[in-house]
């Protein structure tokens, strides 16, 4: 069991490593920073100097070590186009994002969970595949989309609710539901393959044939078995959801890290994009460090797999 | 009962595949079905409702803020939603289910390097992946189809080496190895046949995606640039819009969701036709 723990933050560390390297390359890639600093008058001495005080003339090695070291300290380095530390930007948009997606994670799992074990364990039954039908159509609309129509129907027509900003409770529902509405389609279906997959199982027909009721068939043995693709699920969801962020936010004017993704794309402010990814990326492989261990911990198979 | 589900189904499908059909038709047959220019702007005509006509020309689903025709453009914009997500799917699909299985047969250092790689390029959001890459590269038609399968790849090598580890230790696949079938014989014929099913819905399921990335970068300026017709720009456009001219996002929203959606029904069907135990 430590042996697989101890493997898999390894590769944690690899990953975030590679993430790391891959966005420093990506970055180096866009060009020279320089230019978009100075004016357009500045003459080649100006620019010299401005590319030594940003350090952009030291071997592409030393760049690349300072730069890590940098983001061990946490330390994102200035915004090109603002002079303010990343930081600076970044921190107060946190909460926002932090705000839409655990609301959208919360409706996702809490809709589309229960969704999927009624729709597997009534698969035959007609007014299942109405419930099909919704879930796919919900898995069909592009966030962007739905959140133009929740906007056209709740807030331009009946008035319900803002229609973009974020001022209050009311304005986080639509941006949140549009967000969740693709992951709890997502959760619905997965759960419905996994719960299918467990119910053809041997252990399901003797635990029937010993007359266990239906509910405690489900909370005691089939969502153990059917949790682990739906634990994987929800870890790479999650990354969606802050993904799918941009967009929403964009959509609906929430104050968020993806509004602030968009907005530093547009003055090109790479700087504060690369953290953005960055930080994203660390919170991915994080998530998919904790499903895997979790993994581990609700079956022994993979555990006494990988050890070998 | 599965039989008769199977039946239903089947019956499902087919006015699925007279959709897909008609979409790919329209992408390709755009320019003669096209009543108007796709690009031709009249700013006399500009924000008319659907089926009003400003001097002379016919605006059957509205004109746009540049007053261009709607309709044609919807038409147009088929061809970059269809040929994006079919390239990069084509790309990722074959790249990432043959790395996949590859990893989880070989094991070993091909194991360790494929999908430590995967896992570096799962670790950054897809899209966000997608708009740095953009941002970099540029936008345009090539560069969002390269950028689109090397975000996506990862998916398929999950799925196939999962897939794969499973059916591997298969007392069938056992077998044949101690009976001195080939690796390529082994992949081919056992392995692949078995994890086939899982791949397909998530190669499906990744079509309508792809359709939605696209969609999404052309929303937020990074796709295929104006004034090449695109369903998400016109929707990024609709959206400033949509107080007053509520035709301009709806239309191309609507076409978005019903590709995507006949394109979810038609995997649907397809993972049941191929999964045994639905069979």
């Amino acid at each position: 069991m430590y042996g697989f723990v101890l493997r898999r933050v390894a590769q944690a560390i690899v990953a975030i490593l590679g993430v790391t390297t891959l966005v420093f390359f990506v970055q180096r890639l866009t060009g020279d920073p320089t230019l978009l600093l100075l004016p357009e008058t500045a003459t080649q001495a100006d620019v010299d100097a401005m590319r030594h005080t940003l350090g952009l003339d030291r071997p592409m090695i030393a760049q690349y070590a300072s730069y890590l070291w940098d983001i061990l300290h946490l330390d994102f380095g200035r915004s090109y186009t603002q002079f303010v530390p990343v930081g600076q930007l970044i921190i107060p948009r946190i909460p926002y994002t932090l705000a839409l997606t655990g609301c959208a994670l919360v409706i996702a799992l809490g809709i589309g969970v229960p969704v999927g074990i009624v729709l597997a364990l009534y698969r035959d039954h007609k007014a299942t595949s109405v419930l099909m039908g919704i879930v796919i159509a919900a898995q069909s609309m592009p966030t962007f989309w739905s959140g133009i129509l929740f906007m056209l129907i709740f807030a331009v027509t009946l008035e319900w609710l803002p229609a973009s900003g974020a001022a209050g409770f009311e304005s986080i529902i639509l941006p949140s539901v549009a967000l969740g509405l693709l992951s709890m389609a997502t959760f619905a279906r997965v759960t419905r393959m996994a719960v299918i997959d467990e119910l053809s199982k041997h252990y399901v027909r003797t635990a029937k044939a010993k007359g266990i009721s239906t509910f405690r068939l489900i909370t005691h043995h089939l969502l153990r078995n059917a949790s682990i693709p739906i634990i994987t699920v929800a870890a790479l969801e999650i990354s969606n959801l802050l993904a799918g962020a941009v967009i929403v936010e964009t959509v609906f004017a929430w104050p968020g890290l993806g509004l602030l993704t968009i907005q530093s794309i547009v003055s090109r402010d790479f700087m504060v994009v690369q953290s953005i990814v960055l930080i994203a990326a660390f919170i991915t492989v994080f998530l998919s460090l904790f499903a895997d261990l979790l993994y581990a911990a609700v079956d022994p198979r993979i555990r006494l797999e990988t050890s070998t | 009962m599965s039989n008769l589900f199977g039946k239903i189904r089947l019956g499902a499908v087919s006015p699925v595949v007279v959709i897909l059909v008609t979409f790919v038709l329209v992408a390709v047959f755009a320019p003669l079905l096209a009543p108007h220019d796709p690009n031709a702007q009249n700013l006399l005509g500009r924000l008319n409702p659907p089926g009003s006509t400003i001097r002379g020309v016919h605006y059957l689903l509205g004109s746009d803020e540049l007053g261009r025709d709607l309709l044609s453009r919807l038409i147009y914009g088929a061809r970059i939603s269809l040929s994006v997500a079919f390239l990069s799917i084509l790309l990722s699909g074959t790249v990432g289910s043959f790395l996949g299985m590859l990893a989880a047969y070989l094991r070993g250092p091909y194991e360790i390097l494929i999908m430590r790689m995967a896992d570096i390029f799962l670790s950054i959001p897809a899209i966000l992946f997608a708009i740095i890459t953009v941002a970099v590269l540029g936008p345009g038609f090539i560069n969002i189809i390269i950028v689109l399968a090397l975000t996506r790849w990862p998916r398929y090598a999950r799925v196939a080496y999962g897939q794969t580890l499973s059916v591997n230790n298969m007392p069938y696949v056992r077998l044949s190895r101690f009976m001195g079938a080939s690796s390529v014989r082994i992949l081919a014929r056992h392995i692949l046949p078995n994890i086939i099913g899982p791949l397909a819905v998530i190669t499906t399921l990744e079509f309508g995606l792809m359709v939605i990335f696209e969609a999404g970068l052309s929303f937020l300026g990074l796709g295929v640039q104006p004034p090449t017709a695109s369903w998400g720009g016109m929707l990024s456009s609709g959206r400033n819009y949509v107080a007053t001219a509520w035709w301009i996002a709806m239309f191309p929203g609507m076409c978005l969701f019903m590709l995507v959606l006949s394109v979810n029904i038609f995997g649907d069907g397809l993972h049941d036709k191929l999964d045994p135990k639905t069979r």
